[in-house]
């Protein structure tokens, strides 16, 4: 089993404030891991430092054998990331934005029409494809990152919060998306609905102030007969007090 | 450059899907065109060259370049689309100059659609031509010092008015260095300075290909300028992209 995101004691101070506190796990091919946590527990801050947006204060990542620090470049080519909040440049349409993202990663020509099509087929989007993004409601917002991020198929998919603001259909749809692709690639996602985690994952971080608290199966959290909710609450609530 | 060359066409494309294209070349156009033909006196003092046009163009672009530049970085923090772009597979520095050289194709374009003015002086006069031409070279350097200083104040703020006002502040600086009051207040006080300054005004180079000379020194110092504040801004951007 070869490990595809491999995380080694990732840190991440601002100022006296530690967000994230030596973080470490890696994720092999064929897994889905449910990345959770009470806001602020530092879940989009370690995913900002995985996609090389931010640089850790110590510790580093390895994305299909390339560290992040030393060869951002290379790890960011073998990474799809939906940023928080799915941020996408408003005046663009769906079809022009997809364009300018292939192309970014190296995709000319038909092989680029390919990738921006079999994408917006698989986020359901081509009814869509020639509004400008700003037309658009939240759920469709949120399917256009989600596209980019599949684009050019990588092995990695790092993804916070792939279901905030979709209706349950389209939440239906994006666990759908995520099971599909899951043999292939190493998925984290980010979330607060804890029900995700069991329809979904095949393994559960729960983090909180920075720190791993528990990784195991979903299932075995649940095991001695307590609800994903109470398992959660006594988690996260439970060092605090 | 293939990937700063991807940037670019998205940015350019950016502008004419918004109406800051539109509001930008309108009000260039209009103040040129006014300044020119008020102030120059385009008409009363008969001749036909373009040197009351290029008097004005580097004061326009002192506040409308800022106007162009304060967004680039600072709406990329807004929208949060900062951290999609810089986790692309490419570097700071390639966004940077995709960014620098589609703000720098608009200018191009700006100055471009001053056409009419040119071909006025062409039907009253005998203009050189030469000499119009390296005008309009010393106006896109310009327009490229200004934009690489805008640029890179733009990434050191998510406020649009800061990066506005500092830019503009900046490109004063540069642009006066090398006017009477600054050079002969410095040779009285600081000589040493009145040199240094001298030398880094935009102005003063600028002067130089309206009379059509182009300077390998001159040249070598608006490519330099702008090397070094593209640079500037890609370090920038590299420290402060989460901030």
């Amino acid at each position: 089993m070869t490990a595809l995101i491999e995380i080694e004691g990732l840190t991440k101070r601002f100022g006296s404030f530690t967000a994230v506190d030596h973080v470490s796990f890696s994720v092999a091919r064929g897994e889905v891991v449910g990345f959770l946590g009470p806001n602020g527990a530092g879940k989009s801050t370690t995913m900002r430092m995985l996609a090389g947006f931010m640089p850790p204060t110590d510790g580093t990542a390895r994305i299909c054998g390339h560290d992040i620090v030393d060869s951002p470049v290379p790890a960011k080519r073998e990474l799809g990331f939906l940023p928080e909040g799915a941020p996408t440049y408003p005046e663009m349409s769906v079809i022009d934005f997809l364009a300018f993202c292939a192309r970014i990663r190296g995709f000319r020509g038909a092989e680029k029409d390919d990738r921006v099509a079999t994408a917006m087929t698989r986020t359901q989007l081509e009814g869509v494809r020639l509004q400008p993004i700003e037309t658009l409601s939240k759920g469709f917002k949120r399917r256009v990152g989600l596209a980019q991020a599949l684009l050019h198929s990588p092995p990695v998919l790092v993804l916070d919060e792939p279901t905030d603001g979709l209706d349950p259909n389209q939440k239906h749809e994006v666990r759908e998306l995520i099971r599909e692709m899951a043999p292939d690639k190493a998925i984290i996602i980010s979330t607060h609905i804890l029900e995700e985690v069991a329809a979904v994952c095949t393994r559960a971080i729960v983090i909180a102030r920075g720190r791993v608290l528990a990784d195991s199966t979903p299932a075995a959290l649940v095991a001695d007969g307590r609800s994903m909710d109470d398992v959660f609450r006594s988690l996260t609530l439970g060092e605090a007090a | 450059m293939k990937a700063a060359m991807i940037v670019a066409r998205r940015e350019f494309a950016a502008y004419f899907a918004t109406p800051v294209a539109t509001v930008f070349i309108v009000i260039f156009l209009v103040l040129t065109g006014a300044l020119t033909f008020t102030l120059g006196g385009f008409f009363t003092r008969g001749q036909a060259d373009l040197i009351p046009f290029f008097s004005f163009v580097p004061w326009l672009f002192l506040f409308l370049v800022p106007a162009l530049t304060m967004r680039l970085w600072a709406e990329e923090r807004r929208l949060g689309t900062i951290e999609l772009l810089l986790t692309l597979p490419i570097t700071p520095g390639q966004a940077v100059v995709g960014k620098f050289l589609a703000a720098w194709a608009f200018c191009a374009v700006a100055l471009a659609l001053t056409f009419p003015l040119w071909i006025t002086i062409n039907v009253l006069g005998q203009p050189d031509n030469g000499v119009v031409l390296t005008g309009y070279l010393g106006c896109l350097l310009v327009a490229g010092a200004y934009l690489a200083i805008g640029t890179a104040i733009s990434a050191l703020t998510r406020n649009q008015v800061i990066a506005f006002v500092l830019a503009v502040a900046a490109c004063f600086l540069f642009a006066a260095a090398g006017s009477p009051v600054v050079t002969e207040f410095l040779s009285a006080n600081l000589p040493v300075m009145a040199d240094v300054a001298r030398g880094l005004s935009v102005n003063e180079r600028f002067a130089g290909f309206t009379r059509g000379v182009i300077s390998a020194r001159d040249f070598i110092f608006f490519a330099s300028f702008i090397a070094f504040w593209l640079f500037l801004n890609a370090v920038i951007l590299e420290h402060k992209k989460a901030d």
